[in-house]
């Protein structure tokens, strides 16, 4: 995948990065990552500082999805964790987590204070419509290299997950009970 | 309901709402929907929408519309106990599972086992989407603010930024 041409030696062994360093990478991940941490994890982890190959990065990440809970604090954990143990997932954790939740505190202060006036409640509409269009063209980009692959078997489980989530309004909890199993099964019976 | 009481609602209602996010925050954000606006009525559906995209607009994981959810209902230690119930149950699993991980990643069933959550995961997304895209919709010029900001993320590499500014302006004038 990568080209060999331009990356210095790959896989060359580093030197584990420090607790400061973890830190401080994930912080600077977290400041600069606009709608969407992964992209920037991966420039800065792969190709910046080399701490990931790029097949390192990919498995890290589909463990990430896999189980439950934020990929991208997922990923700082492991990656805090594998060159520092607890220590090191804490101090990954601090980096992705710190500033924003300062930044989202003041930000939240700011909204109940001035939220009731007509042009801040106008923008944050206008934002609010803006990102419901960022959160469609993400479901979109999963679901068509989907839909190509496996179109029986995805698209009636995509399209009632929908109806009852989104039209009726179930509880998650029993959706998921429901269409997990049912969709693993699916997958199971189908695979190659 | 006292302080404490609102404190272990938001608790137990995160600490769920982690073990069941399986595709990461956005995923459950009709789930959250769900419990703050129709459940506990701890807003409207028009204040979810705006502390959603308070959230997708500050920079750092989606997941920080947990912290604004605590911190709307219970302040500074509502922001804290909300953003803990969410983070510490995948932290723990995160954590357990990283290092048995190497070992039987290569095992065939998992790989089933993604295919079969994957659809699932794009379901929930889509639901998000139309969610807060109800939420917002305050006319035509709303719908064309979404299907032009869906296009732009599809299509180029633009950062998504650009359009959350050019929509607030258009909000704040008046015009949405």
């Amino acid at each position: 995948m990568t080209t060999t041409t331009l990356s210095q030696s790959p896989a060359a062994p580093l030197p584990a990065p420090s607790l400061a360093e973890l830190f401080f990478v994930f912080f600077m991940i977290s400041i600069v990552a606009f709608g969407g941490v992964l992209p920037w994890a991966r420039r800065r982890l792969v190709d910046e500082r080399h701490w990931l190959s790029e097949d390192e990065f990919l498995n890290l990440l589909a463990l990430c999805q896999f189980l439950p809970g934020p990929n991208i604090v997922n990923l700082s954990i492991a990656v805090g964790a594998r060159f520092r143990g607890i220590a090191g997932s804490c101090a990954a954790f601090l980096g992705i987590f710190g500033a924003p939740f300062i930044i989202v505190i003041l930000l939240g202060a700011s909204y109940e204070r001035w939220g009731d006036i007509e042009s801040v409640r106008g923008a944050l509409i206008g934002v609010s419509a803006a990102a419901s269009g960022m959160i469609l063209a993400m479901a979109a980009k999963l679901a068509l290299p989907l839909l190509r692959r496996r179109p029986k078997e995805a698209a009636p489980v995509i399209a009632l997950v929908f109806l009852c989530v989104a039209l009726l309004q179930y509880p998650l909890i029993g959706v998921l009970a429901v269409f997990v199993p049912l969709s693993i099964a699916i997958a199971w019976w189908r695979r190659a | 309901m006292n302080d404490n009481g609102l404190l272990g609602r938001l608790a137990i209602n995160f600490l769920t709402i982690s073990l069941l996010a399986f595709g990461g925050a956005n995923a459950v954000v009709p789930e959250m929907h769900r419990q703050a606006v129709d459940v506990a009525h701890w807003m409207s559906d028009r204040e979810f929408a705006a502390l959603f995209a308070i959230a997708q607009a500050a920079p750092g994981p989606n997941v920080m519309i947990v912290t604004l959810i605590g911190w709307h209902v219970a302040g500074l230690a509502g922001a804290f106990v909300a953003t803990g119930a969410m983070v510490g149950p995948s932290w723990v699993l995160t954590y357990g599972v990283y290092s048995a991980w190497s070992r039987f990643r290569h095992l065939p069933w998992l790989a089933t086992v993604q295919n079969g959550l994957t659809p699932v995961t794009v379901g929930l997304v889509f639901s998000s989407a139309f969610l807060i895209a109800r939420a917002a919709d305050t006319g035509l010029l709303a719908i064309a603010v979404t299907a032009a900001t869906g296009a732009l993320c599809y299509w180029t590499r633009l950062n998504p930024l650009w359009a959350f500014a050019a929509a607030a302006v258009l909000g704040g004038a008046g015009l949405i």
